[in-house]
């Protein structure tokens, strides 16, 4: 499991370049995540691995590929200091992990471990543990693998037992 | 007591909701775009087979319209079967976020809308909020979302504006100086001087930029005026927060003291006096968009252009928000002024502001626009720079080519009113 390691305020034109964004299918977009800045992500990220980023995370455009594109991509959960709250949600309807953290410390060469079971960040390199809370709507919808299959599942009624 | 948002979200949920409790809210009005909307289309099939109330919903084709290649077409060609299948109204004419408030929107509604912009709307005092494709492809089959009751933060303006600064600026100067950890799932309650509602949806529609979940300001008599001069007859409540313990924090912003500000690339954050840039030279310049492309924008520009001309090799591309603006810019005599001045005119929508049509920036050119995102890519190459400004500072930098501080050109008297015969 790779960390990759961003900055503040990483915007959704960013992460899926309005003009490369033109398709509805997950693979197709998977293949432009973070194409203009850093072209070896959608290349080099393996199934697993981990973006860690400072504050705002996903600020921008509502466009719900950015989260398609990286869940896509197989990234397995995002860890930032904030998110901007669109793309927090359109995360929770895809499934996709987000959860704040306090992330300063942590470098791209580290080996880190994730434990969602008892909600612990592990730097094995750094030797220390961050202790996380993780909502629960957004463990609800990772368990159900997004909204859409969630409602399937339990109907449209569901919804009102969120 | 309670926050104007916790009465408004309280109507909505039909009980009554306090900060902190997750809500079950019911929508008045939904919105969906020509590219948001593409991707709620197979969502919204796997859960439903008939939306939950076609008139409750519109989907204006506004971002890449008409289409300018074949796979936008295409995209339009679906959205376009899905709303005829469901009996969905699709708008031709100019940015959602303005036609919903000349036509549909409400004081005291709640609106969600597909795009990040649909705050917006806190300009004629409703509710909106931004989500993505699939919360909008669950609203459109259910009518209702839920959402965390938010906080409210209370940014109280005080005094006038001074010559050559408009609400762009106030807008640009909050984007610089809020910390988005602060206002990460905050509305902002703007409230103040008497400003008319075009200024309200500016100062909304840059909420996004500023962190926030959503702004608005309370309905008063500049609702009223704006709605009767968009020939609506609507009666609303008044509703007000009951107390400053209700806000989660007040900030009291002095616009006396306001300059003409500028966003400089690389973030909407990296904000400046138009001062310290003066004199970067221009490749273009973009007039329009949700946030500065409405009829009062255009009224500042043309009064400034009136027989000049845009600087030679510029290219000044103007874009008027709706058809309604369109008209009143003809009718005024104002598409003369641009015409003659030199302005490419495009059809009312968003024109170059997300960097798919009309105006897409090439390696190392420079863009002065008076849209709300400066991000590298946004309009075209990530090599392209963009700072953000008012409509009169982009207008004042059309005559010299270059970032102008607006008030070289007013000075300190107010600029006369445009007489077109």
């Amino acid at each position: 499991m790779r960390v990759w390691k961003f900055e503040d305020n990483i915007n959704t034109d960013f992460i899926t370049p309005g003009r490369f964004n033109l398709t509805t299918n997950a693979k197709e977009l998977a293949k432009i995540a973070f194409i203009e800045h850093r072209p070896e992500f959608s290349k080099e990220v393996k199934e697993g691995d981990i973006i860690v980023a400072g504050k705002n995370f996903g600020c921008g455009s509502s466009r719900e590929t950015a989260v398609v594109a990286l869940k896509a991509c197989g990234v397995k959960a995002i860890f930032a200091e904030s998110f901007a709250r669109i793309f927090y949600r359109n995360a929770i309807n895809q499934g996709l992990p987000l959860v704040v953290l306090e992330t300063g410390n942590i470098d791209e060469t580290d080996v880190v471990e994730v434990d969602f079971n008892n909600n612990i960040f592990r730097n094995l390199t750094k030797n220390f543990d961050l202790k996380f809370n993780f909502n629960n709507i957004m463990k609800k919808m990772v368990e159900d693998g997004g909204i859409i299959n969630f409602l399937q599942k339990n109907g449209l009624e569901a919804i009102t037992k969120l | 007591m309670s926050s104007l948002v916790e009465k408004i979200l309280s109507n909505h949920a039909g009980k009554e909701v306090r900060v902190g409790e997750t809500a079950l809210v019911e929508a008045d009005l939904l919105m969906a775009h020509d590219t948001t909307c593409a991707w709620a289309i197979d969502p919204f099939y796997q859960i439903a087979k008939k939306v939950f109330d076609p008139k409750k919903i519109v989907v204006p084709f506004d971002h890449i319209f008409p289409s300018s290649s074949t796979a936008t077409a295409e995209l339009q060609q679906k959205i376009t079967k899905f709303c005829q299948e469901q009996g969905i109204e699709i708008l031709y004419d100019g940015v959602g976020h303005q036609v919903l408030a000349e036509r549909y929107q409400t004081p005291n509604s709640l609106m969600v809308g597909a795009d990040s912009h649909t705050p917006t709307g806190g300009g004629i005092s409703a509710l909106t909020l931004g989500v993505g494709s699939t919360d909008i492809a669950v609203l459109f089959a259910t009518g209702r979302t839920w959402l965390k009751v938010p906080e409210t933060i209370n940014i109280r303006l005080n005094g006038s504006y001074p010559n050559g600064v408009y609400a762009k600026d106030v807008g640009l100067k909050l984007m610089g100086q809020l910390d988005p950890k602060e206002t990460d799932y905050r509305v902002i309650e703007f409230n103040g001087p008497d400003l008319d509602v075009p200024s309200r949806m500016t100062l909304c529609n840059l909420c996004s930029e500023m962190g926030a979940k959503t702004a608005l300001f309370p309905a008063d008599h500049q609702s009223a005026k704006y709605l009767s001069e968009n020939n609506r007859n609507v009666k609303f409540e008044q509703l007000r927060t009951d107390s400053v313990s209700d806000y989660f924090k007040t900030y009291e912003i002095n616009i006396n003291d306001l300059e003409p500000m500028v966003a400089c690339p690389p973030h909407v954050n990296n904000v400046k006096p138009v001062r310290e840039i003066e004199g970067l030279e221009l490749n273009q310049i973009f007039l329009g968009s949700c946030t500065n492309g409405r009829i009062e924008d255009l009224e500042i520009a043309a009064r400034i252009l009136k027989g000049k001309r845009i600087k030679p090799g510029l290219k000044f591309i103007l874009t008027p928000a709706s058809r309604r603006v369109y008209d009143q810019a003809l009718d005024r005599g104002y598409m003369k002024i641009f015409s003659e001045a030199g302005a490419i005119i495009c059809n009312p929508g968003c024109g170059p502001c997300l960097g798919r049509h009309q105006g897409v920036l090439a390696d190392g050119e420079i863009c002065l626009s008076t849209s709300n995102r400066n991000f590298p890519g946004r309009m075209g190459s990530p090599k392209a720079e963009i700072y953000l400004c008012s409509p009169a500072t982009a207008a004042v930098s059309a005559l010299n080519g270059k970032i102008t501080d607006p008030r070289q050109l007013l000075g300190k008297a107010a600029p006369k009113e445009v007489q077109v015969q």
